[in-house]
């Protein structure tokens, strides 16, 4: 007895519910355009420049202490927070971060040791396991280079769809890509989870899954175009995402466990890198047949693929080894 | 498209054979790196026989590369710095001047009398009392230029005379500064190299990034300040002339003079010539060592140009003070008791033990040219990163079973066969970072984690495209054979739009993120190699033996 996940021969029907399921795309990216610039994002020191400390100790951690003790060194904007791992409850851990002191240069010294200095006189057993520093020279050509990757990887993968398929099928890509990514960017508004140089890395491979998924049901789509000259291009549609459900689903679910074994037993270090994965897995299943392909409807294909050679771009390469 | 040669079947097993083979090293992780260790001491002429004990652990004939551990998984310190190379500017500037200053003097009846007056940083500016015959004087200087010898300076000259008045203004050119910096730059690597090696640490990797900067990073190290520690300042030494001694830090000089603090005393300054009797670069020497009085020193020692322009120096200045002046700051400024001609000494000034011997590791391998300014750094200690492996190993193991389990159930014979690829998939992706020393970091691991979850999409969509076939009812062979060409355009633009954000990654990314981008990448290329040849290899073998009538999958 196989297991499966989708039935044979669905026949679901996924633009019936377009208004709300394309309504509640387009709301949920305002909301996080909105989010991002009212509730900011919590930058993580690749990006502002500053210092993060992690501790450990025998002792449990006490927030409050752990600040008076630093509020006397006078390092301007400070925030301890203490670490929590599910799978290790003995754990003592906390991190401390505070902005940049004097000019380009990344925290120094004296600064650090002060700091351990002073979090060592309340509590004899703490450790110092991770210190982190980035200067603001430094962190201004991270955030650069992390918009230019973004869009570059945009910029190159439009391309290479509009080469392989239709100029249509390549703007419903990125509309996806947009949209999972704005919406990604908007849950770690809200969440305020830290937003550092990992999370970027993170997008990009959500670009990558997100485009993996739209390219999947795309291909069937240009596929039935050729098999079925005459079908409504709603029906069409429609009949190659239940055709690819079945795939969508083993693979989204695949990743999915793998990604959520690393989330639980991972450690804290990479959580919310590997959260940014599993909301982008999800989130990057659900584009790709209430985006990508809703906006491909309304934009409408050239339907004639077998004349080649018409001179249009994109068409001479799309037959390539289909 | 399920036949097989013979040729493609020896290739594809052979490059699945090579990599297990190259893949295994990792799998004895602590004994090959020691066995690694004892051969580059053995290399080095370090031999004992416990090293060829060592050494012989791991048979010579079996590869011995390694997949490199990230700081972040092994422990250690990073640290990003900007070498200050217009401070060299200066230096070449003052190196300059004697030149300068012969050349106008030979000319003195036209021009006059020449003096050397303070300017910006990089240049070197020279007033002259003839104020009417400045484009002789600039004529003279400019004759002083050399031709830039590298391909991008072609046609230019080193340096650049202008005049403003009465005064000459000589800078280097933008040509030359380019030139400069690149031996500026090289210098401090060769420099930091020596330091970090002398204080014996392992595999640290000390590489230029981009015009001005470097990048030192330190495994096993504690800390990232012990590092700088071991870096330590320019430590530039140089003997200067005492003008006076001061209490006041506002202390106004004079042209050519520099007012330099007293180290270890509070509101001691003394007043210096700016150009230095001597400098380090005459030191072949220094040690740790403890003068009269039992208080740690440094014992140095100078070549023989360096003794002669000491001794004379001695000689001519009995009775006045000179100042020993290391980075900026005075150390000691004792009183000349008499001649110096063994161009040896000893330097006293408010040191602890540990530092005399940082300075003398220091001052052996050479001033830096230059101060370095630290823009990153990050430190990661050994237990953490050892959980992080820790952690990472056992996600990635349950990941790999679930995956292994799920395939299986939902696909029966051909699940098994695309766990066996994906098995494969991993020992290939290790073999390859092993080759290329590619460096494992905590999103390394993560990537290897989403490859193990997106390797069996290929295969899903594979075996999803033989479903639909087998129901319109094709025979087995024919419907595998259709399934792997249909899905073969899908997954060709699927993986290759993954692979561009991957290579994006790379080219943008800077430390773990390109790790990330490294396993992400090559799981993505062995993935497509296992899904289409191992898998397809499999099944072709398998529907030859059995050659079953109806296809369950």
């Amino acid at each position: 007895m196989r297991l499966k996940l989708v039935p044979e021969g669905t026949k679901v029907d996924f633009f019936k519910l377009t208004k709300i399921t394309f309504g509640a795309s387009v709301f949920a990216m305002i909301l996080s355009v909105f989010l991002f610039f009212f509730n900011g994002l919590n930058l993580g020191i690749d990006f502002l420049g500053g210092t993060t400390i992690r501790t450990d100790s025998q002792q449990s951690v006490d927030v409050s202490a752990y600040r008076a003790a630093l509020d006397t060194l006078e390092l301007g904007d400070v925030t301890v927070t203490e670490i929590f791992d599910i799978t290790k409850p003995e754990l003592n851990a906390a991190q401390i971060r505070f902005e940049a002191q004097s000019g380009e240069e990344a925290a120094t010294v004296e600064v650090v040791s002060a700091v351990k200095l002073a979090l060592m006189s309340i509590d004899e057993t703490i450790t110092f396991p991770q210190v982190e520093s980035v200067g603001p020279e430094v962190s201004g050509e991270l955030v650069k280079s992390a918009i230019t990757a973004i869009l570059t990887a945009i910029a190159a993968v439009l391309f290479y769809i509009w080469l392989r398929f239709e100029w249509q099928f390549s703007v419903g890509a990125i509309a996806a890509l947009v949209h999972d990514i704005v919406v990604t960017i908007g849950i770690f508004s809200l969440l305020q989870i830290k937003f550092d140089l990992a999370i970027i890395a993170a997008l990009l491979t959500i670009v990558g899954y997100s485009l993996n998924d739209t390219v999947v049901v795309f291909d069937r789509v240009r596929e039935n175009l050729r098999k079925y000259k005459k079908m409504q291009l709603k029906d069409l549609l429609n009949m190659s995402i239940n055709e690819t459900l079945s795939r969508t689903v083993m693979t989204s679910l695949t990743t999915l466990i793998a990604l959520i074994s690393l989330f639980v037993l991972g450690g804290d270090v990479i959580h919310g890198f590997v959260f940014a994965m599993i909301w982008g897995v999800i989130i990057g299943t659900y584009s790709s047949v209430f985006v990508a392909s809703s906006v491909l409807l309304r934009l409408g294909v050239k339907r004639d693929w077998d004349k080649l050679n018409d001179g249009k771009a994109g068409t001479q390469f799309s037959g390539i080894d289909a | 498209m399920l036949q097989f040669s013979l040729t493609k079947k020896v290739l594809i097993w052979g490059v699945v054979a090579l990599g297990f083979f190259f893949a295994m090293p990792n799998g004895f992780y602590s004994r090959v790196e020691a066995v690694n260790d004892a051969r580059v001491q053995i290399e080095n002429g370090n031999i004992t026989p416990e090293l060829m004990r060592t050494a012989s652990n791991w048979p010579s004939f079996l590869p011995s590369s390694l997949v490199n551990l990230g700081l972040d998984l092994r422990g250690g310190a990073h640290l990003l710095a900007r070498v200050r190379v217009d401070q060299v500017y200066e230096a070449r500037m003052d190196d300059f001047w004697p030149e300068v200053r012969d050349a106008l003097r030979s000319e003195r009846a036209t021009i006059g009398t020449i003096r050397r007056v303070d300017g910006v940083v990089d240049d070197l500016r020279v007033r002259i009392s003839e104020p009417a015959q400045i484009a002789r004087a600039v004529e003279l200087v400019s004759a002083l230029a050399r031709p830039v010898t590298s391909l991008s300076g072609a046609g230019s000259n080193d340096i650049v005379v202008t005049s403003e008045n009465d005064i000459i203004i000589v800078k280097l050119s933008e040509a030359e500064k380019i030139l400069t910096d690149n031996r500026t730059m090289e210098q401090s690597l060769e420099i930091i190299r020596r330091r970090v090696d002398e204080a014996g640490t392992r595999e640290p990797t000390i590489q230029r990034q981009g015009t001005d900067r470097v990048l030192i990073q330190v495994p096993g190290i504690g800390s990232s300040e012990e590092l700088k520690g071991i870096i330590g300042k320019t430590a530039k030494l140089t003997f200067h002339k005492v003008i006076s001694r001061t209490s006041k830090a506002t202390q106004r000089v004079q042209s050519r003079q520099v007012l330099y603090p007293a180290q270890g005393e509070n509101d001691v300054y003394y007043i210096l010539e700016k150009t230095p009797v001597i400098n380090g670069d005459h030191l072949t020497d220094a040690q740790p060592a403890f003068d009269q009085n039992n208080r740690p020193a440094v014992s140095f020692r100078l070549n023989t140009t360096g003794a002669r322009i000491f001794g004379q120096y001695t000689a001519e200045n009995i009775g006045s003070p000179f100042a020993i002046v290391l980075d900026e700051e005075v150390v000691s400024a004792p009183t000349i008791q008499s001649h110096i001609s063994g161009g040896s000494g000893i330097i006293t000034g408010q040191f602890g033990v540990e530092e005399t011997t940082l300075l003398s590791i220091q001052l052996r391998a050479g001033a830096l040219p230059a101060e370095l300014e630290y823009l990153q750094e990050s430190t990661v200690g050994p237990d953490l990163g050892q959980d992080s492996i820790d952690a990472g190993t056992l996600a990635c193991l349950i990941a790999f079973i679930a995956v292994l389990v799920f395939m299986s159930l939902s696909y029966g014979l051909f699940g098994i066969f695309a766990n066996i690829a994906l098995i494969i998939n991993v020992a290939l992706i290790f073999a390859i970072l092993s080759v290329i020393s590619g460096t494992l970091t905590l999103p390394g691991i993560a990537g290897i984690v989403l490859t193990v979850g997106m390797a069996v999409d290929a295969n899903v969509l594979v075996f999803e495209r033989i479903r639909e076939e087998l129901k319109k009812a094709k025979n087995p062979r024919r419907a595998i054979e259709l399934g792997y060409e249909r899905a073969f355009s899908a997954i060709i633009d699927a993986n290759i739009t993954t692979l561009i954000a991957a290579v994006i990654l790379l080219v943008f990314g800077s430390g773990p993120v390109k790790g990330f981008a490294i396993t992400l990448g090559v799981g993505i290329i062995t993935s497509v190699f296992t899904a289409i040849w191992v898998t397809r290899l499999l099944i072709s073998i398998w529907i030859d033996r059995k050659r079953p009538k109806i296809l369950e999958i």
